[in-house]
């Protein structure tokens, strides 16, 4: 019986300061066994519990690809006492991660069709591993169009910033990068709230989904907009945060009515959180 | 033989023993397994290992706290791991060895069975099994013994068992005042009974007895609560209900009721560090509390204990009953019943969240 | 107790109805013998649910720290010092309470109830002046209501309400010839291993569910000790050291603010008279401080306040 409370150990690689207020930190792990990497398959929007040993674990969601090959990438704010305490760690050092864990974005049903993806801060992980994997050479053709709308509070909180700008200079995705506020003259993207720059840029919804990831202040006013620009609630999908232990639907503590977060979720629609109460 | 037609599980001819055996059958099991019977501490039982079989007590009608700690204790340790940075198991988790002989708990209640049952569909699911939960299930026989006399704040037959229910017993006894019959209904019990060399039959007499006693056990149970219409419920509508208001003032949110009940399931997992060696715990954890569902960033989706109160009731009447099909998550044991420090009385929640037009 | 359910009603009838509060917090009967439901009206005619008698021992003050409304709150006599020091620790506003003062002649141990019954269900039970009239499947006892008293109210000094706005009744004599702490003095002559032997003891059977601390009205922190990570003070598992740790700690918080109302005791699923704790500190502040917990708003309690001529030589 495989124990799914076990972690699979992993030594960290690389470390990478994302944000300019230093809290964001991308880890790089690689697994000690090459058999747990085989068993470690997963899929765009999955999350993984990463384990800290002698603090705890957090549900954290995976922002590698599927399609990167030989290592994980995990995008860690610093929060509490596990999160500190990964900070503080250095490439070389062991943790565990557990995974891959809950369900993802719906790739079958994305087949064919264009992508909209909204995002905000650093709810933006899962959504890397979504355009990264949709914009393989393999995959590429699968997907119709692909619209990027992601904003952060300044220039300096964005994530990942190379690659949203070299996304920005490809021509087979459209990049709408947008911040709060900012003083620095150079800023040559939007200005303005993701739910504002959703509206001016209108997407169309036309055969379309829309992937929504974000603070829930982001998440509340960006889906009327969505609406608005003609998304029914079955083709708005979002991918919620729950206070998690287990993070396979024993421990009780991520419910939202019927549905754990971590095991029915995190990816849910719109149409199946209207169904479920308000509690999140 | 014949097969009861609820489980298809051919019931064997019943054993019977003489009452006054009983502390010498005991001493036998003791022997070969290790022996949980209720021992009687001061004003309440609880469930004990048994160091010899007159330590036994089966007066009560029931447990103070539950034998869920039997599959599920209160803290168990998962995995053990050094905090040495140099060494080279760093960052390695180990599962710790359990010793898990085989276990006889000896004269459980009908409806306790039952909420393993129940709890079994969280913890062995088709996509992770608990290890834990199911050896301990794998190693423990459980020797039921009917209810005779049910107390007043019992309600088992409400929810889908009863006070001479087998439902996942390896043996029921019944007593009889002089003779205990002896109910066979796994391959393990039968085991178990040869082993305490119990293999007198029960004779017509003992048997019609036993459905007297069964018979008269629920009729006293009284009618039942109402449960038909939560499954179609809008689940909305309950929740946005304009009771919870009334229902949650009284409530402390001291989760007694979660500790005592023998289908609440929820744990927690700490890391505890001591010089440089670590354990990965896993401790009972409650609903009730507010730090439950409270973020790492400070958001808490149940804040207000209004919330807190109605997730309880919601779960086990409604979640549950939603999510799984069998029922709802509670054995109508009445623990909490009669533990609740401020009387709030699970069989009014029955009928307020049944009978809610909404 | 008939009289006292009278005035209760009466007078959470006529403050609603006159609006001069929100709501009213007494007690409504219980839904099985011995008990009683804490209960929150906010209508007049509501007034008909509130009920008194002798197993309405919570203690109401639990439900006060940071509501806004004005708030009618039925007291007794432990409950209204309590309130006392909630409103010196700016918990809730005087201004917002119109306490209900009942003088209190004791409350009801359920358990040892249940315990003289030896395992006979009690079905219903009604109380006399002297005594209380259990009735059960086959058989009726007549018991003293004093031997079946709450160990706290046995020994209680404070009855009578210390604050209020308006009695239910007469003031009670208050029990003059009690020793408060015969079983405190009775540890206190132990050797330091026969004490550590008795703690592991009392406090062996802790499932930590917290209930002590929930249903205390003086633990009203947002975050309890218990449950913070960063510092994490102990482990939440059943191990005796963090068990103790936890009882040991909570008792010196409440240091100098604990009235015995009992409550803690009352509500332990298993029993555990942890009271014992909270005397022995509550007689340390007696000897060194001579005070007692909210007798009056005058005072504040020892341990937070500073005064010049205080012993301590760290504090100069």
């Amino acid at each position: 019986m495989q124990n799914p409370y076990l972690p699979y150990p992993v030594r960290i690689d690389t470390i990478t300061v994302e944000t300019e207020d230093r809290n964001l930190k991308t880890f790089k792990f690689v697994f000690l066994n090459p058999e747990d990497e085989k068993r470690f398959t997963y899929k765009a929007g999955q999350f993984a519990e990463l384990s800290v040993t002698g603090k705890g674990e957090i549900p954290i969601g995976i922002a590698s690809s599927p399609t990167e090959k030989g290592y994980l990438l995990f995008t860690v704010n610093k929060v509490g006492v596990v999160t500190t305490a990964l900070h503080q760690m250095s490439p070389g050092d062991i943790m565990g991660v557990r995974g891959p864990l809950g369900n993802w974005y719906p790739w079958e049903i994305l087949e064919g069709r264009n992508v909209v993806i909204v995002g905000g801060g650093f709810a933006f992980t899962t959504l890397r591993s979504s355009i990264v994997y949709m914009l393989h050479p393999d995959n590429r053709k699968r997907f119709g169009d692909i619209t990027v709308i992601y904003g952060a509070r300044t220039p300096g909180m964005l994530l990942y910033k190379e690659e949203l700008m070299a996304w920005e200079r490809r021509d087979d995705i459209k990049m709408h990068i947008t911040v709060d506020a900012t003083k620095d003259p150079s800023w040559k993207y939007h200005v303005g709230f993701v739910p504002t720059v959703t509206k001016d840029t209108a997407p169309s919804s036309e055969n379309a989904y829309a992937l929504v990831c974000g603070p829930p202040i982001m998440i509340k006013f960006t889906l009327p907009v969505l609406t608005g620009l003609g998304f029914p609630p079955e083709r708005i999908i979002t991918s919620l945060e729950m206070r998690m232990k287990c993070g396979i639907g024993m421990c009780g503590r991520c419910n939202i009515g019927t549905e754990y977060v971590c095991k029915d979720g995190p990816v849910f629609t719109l149409a199946q959180l209207s169904q479920l109460p308000a509690e999140y | 033989m014949y097969v009861n037609p609820a489980d298809g599980i051919p019931r064997m001819a019943k054993r019977a023993f003489k009452k006054a055996a009983l502390i010498d059958v005991l001493n036998r099991l003791k022997e070969r397994y290790r022996l949980y019977a209720p021992v009687r501490q001061n004003d309440m039982t609880n469930y004990q290992e048994l160091a010899s079989g007159d330590q036994a007590d089966f007066s009560a009608s029931n447990t103070r706290l539950s034998p869920k700690s039997f599959m599920h204790p209160q803290s168990l340790c998962m995995f053990a791991f050094g905090t040495d940075k140099g060494s080279d198991q760093a960052g390695i988790l180990r599962e710790v060895e359990k010793d898990l002989p085989r276990s006889v708990v000896f004269g459980i209640r009908p409806c306790d069975s039952k909420a393993f049952q129940l709890v079994d569909v969280n913890f062995n699911t088709p996509e992770y099994q608990d290890p834990w939960w199911i050896r301990r299930r794998q190693s423990t026989t459980l020797v039921g013994m009917a209810c005779n006399s049910p107390c007043s704040t019992c309600f088992c037959t409400s929810v889908g068992s009863g006070p001479f229910s087998p439902d996942g017993l390896d043996v029921l006894l019944t007593d009889l005042g002089d003779d205990v019959v002896a109910e066979v209904m796994t391959a393990w019990g039968s085991e178990v009974l040869d082993h305490a060399d119990i293999r007198g039959r029960a004779t017509d007499a003992m048997t019609e007895k036993a459905t007297a006693l069964q018979q008269e056990a629920e009729r006293s149970l009284g009618s039942l609560l109402p449960t038909e219409s939560l499954r179609e419920k809008n689940l909305n509508a309950l929740f946005n209900a304009p009771f919870w208001d009334d229902v949650q003032f009284a409530c402390i949110n001291c989760g007694v009721c979660t500790f005592v009940c023998p289908t609440c399931w929820c744990f927690d997992v700490q890391d505890e560090v001591r010089n440089q060696q670590g354990v990965r715990v896993r401790n009972w954890d409650a609903c009730m509390y507010p730090l439950f569902t409270h973020h790492g960033s400070g958001h808490n989706p149940r804040h207000q204990k209004l919330q807190r109160v109605r997730q309880r009731f919601m779960h086990k009447l409604k979640y549950f009953v939603d999510k799984y099909d069998r029922g709802v998550a509670c054995v109508g044991c009445g623990r909490c019943v009669q533990q609740c420090p401020v009387n709030i009385d699970i069989r009014q929640l029955f009928r307020l969240m049944n009978d809610f037009k909404g | 107790m008939e009289a006292y359910t009278e005035k209760i009603r009466e007078a959470a009838q006529r403050l609603l109805k006159e609006n001069k509060v929100d709501l009213v917090m007494g007690f409504q009967r219980g839904t099985i013998p011995m008990m009683s439901q804490p209960v929150l009206i906010r209508k007049a005619n509501e007034g008909e649910r509130l009920h008194w008698d002798s197993h309405c021992g919570s203690n109401l003050a639990n439900y006060l720290p940071k509501r806004k409304e004005r708030i009618a709150v039925v007291a007794k006599g432990c409950d209204s010092r309590n309130i006392v020091v909630q409103i010196l620790e700016n918990q809730i506003r005087r201004e917002q309470l119109y306490i209900i003062g009942v003088p209190c002649l004791g409350m009801i141990d359920r358990r040892q109830v249940l315990g003289a019954l030896q395992g006979r269900e009690p079905l219903s039970v009604s109380e006399t002046n002297a005594h209380l009239v259990i009735q059960g499947k086959g058989f009726e006892e007549k018991l003293e209501r004093s031997l079946f008293l709450q160990d706290n109210c046995a020994i209680c000094i404070h009855r009578n309400p210390v604050l209020f706005d308006e009695l239910v009744a007469e003031p009670v004599p208050e029990q003059t010839e009690v020793d408060r702490y015969e079983d405190v003095k009775g540890i206190e002559k132990m050797t330091a291993d026969e004490r550590w032997q008795y703690f592991r003891e009392l406090l062996g059977p802790c499932i930590r569910c917290y209930a002590c601390r929930n249903a205390c009205p003086m633990c009203y922190c947002p975050t309890c000790f218990v449950d913070e990570s960063t510092p994490q003070w102990l482990g939440k598992s059943i191990d005796p050291t963090d068990t103790t740790t936890f009882h040991f700690l909570r008792a010196y918080h409440l240091a100098g603010r604990c009235t015995d109302c009992g409550n803690c005791q009352r509500v332990c699923p298993v029993g555990i008279n942890m009271r014992q704790l909270n005397k022995k500190l509550e007689k340390e502040i007696k000897e060194r401080y001579g005070y007692e917990t909210g007798r009056s708003i005058e005072q504040r309690p020892p341990l937070d306040t500073y005064r010049p001529d205080d012993a301590q030589q760290f504090f100069k």
